[in-house]
């Protein structure tokens, strides 16, 4: 057994830690040594709780000497989006306005966690308020991507992507509005799942889009993704729109791994024009591979995606921009006073602090969207919005009559040069064009490493979906996917990352 | 409270303004429910309690919290629906209204748009003459209540010249149950009577449904008026067929009284504007109990724009046709019967019963009843010297702190023979002044009719030989003139003595 925690999957930790080959403060230990190392170049962190999760694998340690029966996962550490309101940990968002604000409460996700005794190394970097497709949104920095630190991470959950990819931590948690997990897993070489809506409980999760948000596991493995799924997922009272049933038996999915029978549904409207010929590359052959093991692949034809993109650009903004009326300086977070105002009222105070403390993208979204819900537009642009929404969702019905999961490339390119799209909103947005049909439907869906692209050797991901519920197969084909990928690789793509030099740490 | 600044404006006789205009009203009231826990979270809803001590992350809107719907609160607003004979949504949503108010926590609030969960219901009120008026129910829906602002240093306390502004967030949050109805017309120099009917006959309902306290000074239930005036039609042109006027919006109608007043006061206003032939500005009033006059406030043009979207933080709500008519079981019966039969049981007369409504004191009445009192004892209480002083002091009844119980007990004092009319009238005063329940204010204050026949004996022989030439004309048969020998006795006795005994032993001494 290689013997740096750092490099080994979670399920293997989890293994050793049961074992007792390995504590879980060694194990919490070598990370934060690792992230110390590392996260200078890479930045993938808001804040480090090296005090906190080290008590926490104290706490699991001493419970497993004295014979308590544990979760699965206790004592594996683990990294959060900063997008999850951490008790007594600071919560940013990536945003300004936020700067400081620690909460008073923990995220019902953030509690399982802690429930099943994972300690929590810290935060992790995202595009402001999770408006983005490469961190760079947000107000404290971009992340760097590990595979090429002049390279974006993807976005807005590069943080919790770049963390696993660096080997800073064995899992992280993500949200994924329109991509936010499956995008950055796929340019960073590592595996993001979202999961159905309302599959994890939202309570506690700095709303983006209520009606898209999703939070879910970033890992290295297949596996490790199914079992940090089993620990988040569930039923949550506080969560009117979770789902009140028992989470997909994903692990046992992923350890099955046989696609033997199974009906594969190539999106016709995803993967044409507009995808670099690397990722085409590797996601051909990824198919090629899930034929050869018994699957059946057919073509699928989902006509409304093509307008998935627009509509998704008027239902977020809508959201999002009632959301984010909250940040008012008036009970927490940034206060700013307008300059040459003497006496200010507190609109005037709102209005200084938004303008101090959000930055341009979340500006821009917030017009967008107060713009489309205004009185005369409303119809036209967020009721016309849901009309294509509704569409998007028969689609996906209709595709699923006819076969058991669909599959597309993850995001059309590979990672590019921190800066390349950042006066681009429009190229910047389509990178999202083949993750948010399943944010607007509700349906499950998965990242997992296809290869790396010829023209420059930069990971490449496939997407694999499944019907609403049905989060299971997305672990039952992924895994098997992955098993004949990694074969094929001899070892694990990220393998093939150049190592990252310890400086500036 | 008032403002030193308000200017009385120039308006037109009551009277006159009728002749010319015909006013519609809009009436909008709030309803707080008595749920135990707020709208959309689990904090306790009790009023009083100290400033932000009944406040969550949701209810505080902090970054990640989720509402999550009170069924208690739904059953409550399907209640109130059904006793408004409305239809009940199949099928409804809550949707967010936008716009920034700091005691609004996140700078929206969730209420319903135009999928309210009842609609298109009646309310059938009974006025002082007898006449009935069926006030027609728009929706009703449900919302959040916001929090509360407290502007610190300023004249007014209001948010104009206030040095600094505290918020207490207990309120937000606190289920609300908006009851709007369709244009008020027809009522013609009704509409002020018809207002105040309305509000009454909606606060016994919602009381007899159990659903709020319904107290107006402390805002459970609170009513804007809306009131516009248009020309009386003229020739063979129908009323209805004349378009409305422009309408102004009065809120801080805190008290059934001013509920009538209010509409009065701004129909007389409305007609001095008009009559000038000046336009009537779409704004929002503040009413001033204590001047009764409504001074400006925010103008409210229809371009506000509250961008209302379905709340995508919460659920369909969506009750069965069983769940609905399971509820329909639990409604009280229906005012207008209610009337009827407790006028029955009461014994009382059409004229004494259209006062007991008048005066807002059914459910008092029936309350005072119940803990023991006579009908005709409570009646004459309630409406007689509570009424009348709450009328003097421009004040509800319900605001003296005097409770069916202490009532019922006053009237048991009076049956013993304990106290006399006047003293009784002492003793309520007594209890109006916080000195305690009716036995504890008359031990207090000496008040006891004399039972020592001995002494009223004597009293009555006494004014007898000091009155013989009266004393004779008794014993000759004018029994009227005992009269003045009774208030003879009487004052000998200071009041402490039962009228009728004295009468009855002059009467036998005389005979």
């Amino acid at each position: 057994m290689n013997t740096d925690p750092t490099r080994l999957s979670a399920a293997e930790l989890a293994h050793a830690i049961a074992s007792k080959e390995l504590s879980s403060v060694e194990v919490v230990q070598a990370h934060l040594d690792r992230i110390a190392a590392v996260d200078a170049d890479v930045h993938a962190f808001l804040h480090v709780d090296g005090a906190g999760a080290l008590d926490a694998a104290r706490a699991v340690d001493e419970r497993r000497a004295s014979g308590e029966d544990l979760h699965v996962l206790a004592g594996v550490p683990i990294a959060v989006k900063d997008v999850m309101a951490t008790k007594g940990l600071p919560t940013t968002c990536g945003s300004k306005i936020l700067e400081g604000w620690i909460p008073p409460y923990d995220a019902t996700l953030v509690s399982r966690l802690k429930a099943a005794g994972m300690p929590i190394l810290g935060k992790t970097n995202m595009d402001e308020f999770a408006m983005g497709s490469s961190t760079e949104h947000s107000a404290y920095g971009p992340t760097h991507n590990p595979w090429d630190l002049t390279r974006i991470p993807g976005g807005s959950g590069g943080g919790s992507s770049a963390v696993v990819a660096a080997y800073e931590a064995p899992l992280a948690i993500g949200t994924d509005t329109g991509g936010s997990i499956r995008q950055p897993a796929s340019v960073t070489g590592t595996v993001g799942v979202k999961p159905t809506y309302g599959g994890v409980s939202r309570y506690g999760l700095v709303a983006l889009a209520s009606s898209l948000d999703q939070a879910g596991p970033c890992t290295r493995t297949v596996l490790d993704a199914a079992l940090l799924h089993s620990v988040i997922g569930g039923h949550d009272p506080m969560d009117s729109t979770s789902i009140n049933a028992p989470v997909p038996s994903v692990v046992e999915a992923a350890r099955r791994a046989d696609v033997k029978g199974l009906k594969v549904g190539v999106i016709k409207e995803l993967g044409g024009e507009g995808y670099q010929a690397g990722v085409r590359a590797r996601f051909d052959e990824s198919v090629t591979l899930l034929q050869e093991a018994g699957a059946e692949v057919v073509e699928v034809s989902c006509p409304s995606f093509d307008y998935a993109l627009a509509a998704y650009y008027l239902i977020l903004p809508s959201e999002a921009s009632s959301n984010l009326a909250k940040f008012d300086a008036m009970r927490y977070g940034l206060r700013v006073l307008p300059e040459g105002i003497e006496d200010p009222s507190a609109e005037q105070v709102m209005a200084a602090t938004r303008d101090a403390g959000f930055g341009d993208e979340v500006k821009r979204r917030i017009i967008l969207g107060t713009y489309a819900l205004s009185s005369g537009y409303y119809d036209a642009y967020y009721g016309q919005a849901q009309k294509v929404r509704r569409l998007i969702a028969n689609d996906f019905s209709t595709a699923f009559e006819q076969v058991d999961v669909l599959v597309s490339p993850t995001a059309p390119t590979t990672a590019f040069k921190l800066g390349d799209k950042l006066d681009d909103p429009m190229s910047m947005y389509l990178q999202d064009v083949a993750t948010i049909p399943a944010n607007l439907a509700g349906v499950p869906g998965m990242s997992l490493p296809s290869g790396l692209a010829d023209e420059d050797g930069l990971p490449t991901g496939i997407q694999i979906l499944a019907p609403a519920t049905q989060d299971e197969r997305l672990y039952n084909v992924g895994a098997a996917l992955e098993k004949m990928l990694v074969d094929r690789w001899g070892g694990p793509l990220l393998a093939k990352a150049p190592q990252l030099t310890a400086k500036g740490a | 409270m008032s403002s030193a600044t308000s200017v009385a404006e120039e308006i037109v006789d009551y009277d006159e303004a009728l002749e010319r205009y015909d006013p519609v009203m809009g009436l909008e009231v709030h309803v707080e429910l008595n749920t135990a826990t707020k709208m959309f979270c689990g904090c306790a809803t009790g009023f009083g309690a100290d400033p932000n001590s009944q406040v969550c992350p949701v209810c505080l809107g902090l970054p990640g919290a989720l509402p999550v719907v009170n069924e208690k609160a739904v059953e409550s607003a399907i209640r109130i629906g059904l006793a408004l004979n409305c239809e009940i949504a199949e099928w409804c949503r809550f949707a967010r209204k936008n716009y920034f108010y700091p005691d609004m926590p996140k700078n929206f609030q969730t209420s319903q748009y135009d999928e309210p969960i009842a609609f298109e219901g009646h309310l059938d009120v009974e006025l002082g003459d007898g006449t009935t008026y069926r006030v027609e129910i728009e929706r009703a829906h449900m919302e959040e209540d916001t929090g509360k602002s407290l502007h610190i240093g300023g004249a007014t306390g209001r948010i104009h010249g206030a040095d600094h502004s505290l918020v207490d967030y207990n309120r937000a949050g606190i289920p609300l149950i908006e009851i709007v109805t369709k244009p008020l017309t027809g009522a013609g120099k009704r509409a002020p009577e018809v207002a105040k009917a309305y509000v009454g006959a909606l606060r016994e309902l919602l009381r007899a449904l159990g659903v709020s306290d319904v107290k107006m000074e402390q805002g459970s239930l609170r009513c804007d008026a809306n009131v516009s005036l248009r020309p009386r039609a003229t020739g063979d042109q129908s009323q209805d067929d004349v378009p409305l006027g422009t309408r102004t919006e009065t809120k801080n109608v805190n008290s059934l009284r001013s509920v009538e007043r209010a509409v009065r006061y701004e129909i007389t206003r409305h007609a001095a504007i008009l009559d000038r032939g000046d336009k009537i500005t779409q704004e929002t009033r503040h009413w001033h109990e204590d001047t009764g006059v409504t001074t400006s406030g925010r103008e409210k043009s229809d371009a506000e724009d509250y961008r209302y979207f379905p709340e995508p933080d919460l659920v369909p709500v969506a009750p069965t046709r069983e769940t609905v008519e399971m509820l329909r079981g639990t409604l009280p019966e229906a005012p207008g019967e209610r009337r009827r039969r407790l006028q029955n049981d009461w014994g009382y007369s059409d004229l004494e019963m259209r006062d007991v409504m008048n005066a807002g004191a059914v459910a008092l009445i029936e309350e005072t009843v119940a803990a023991g009192a006579t009908p005709a004892g409570a009646r004459k209480w309630w409406t007689g010297e509570l009424a009348r002083r709450a009328n003097v002091e421009g004040r509800s009844v319900e605001e003296f702190g005097v409770t069916p119980a202490h009532i019922a007990e006053l009237d048991r004092l009076v049956r013993d023979g304990r106290l006399n009319d006047s003293m009784a009238r002492q003793v309520l005063e007594g209890v109006i002044a916080g000195e305690g329940a009716p036995t504890e204010v008359a031990d207090a204050r000496g008040l006891e009719l004399v039972q020592d026949d001995g002494a009223l004996e004597a009293a009555v022989d006494k004014v007898i030989e000091a009155n013989a030439e009266v004393a004779q004309k008794v014993r000759d048969g004018k029994v009227q003139a005992a009269g003045a020998l009774i208030g003879q006795v009487m004052k000998e006795m200071k009041g402490q003595a039962d009228a009728g005994k004295a009468r009855e032993l002059i009467l036998a001494k005389l005979s």
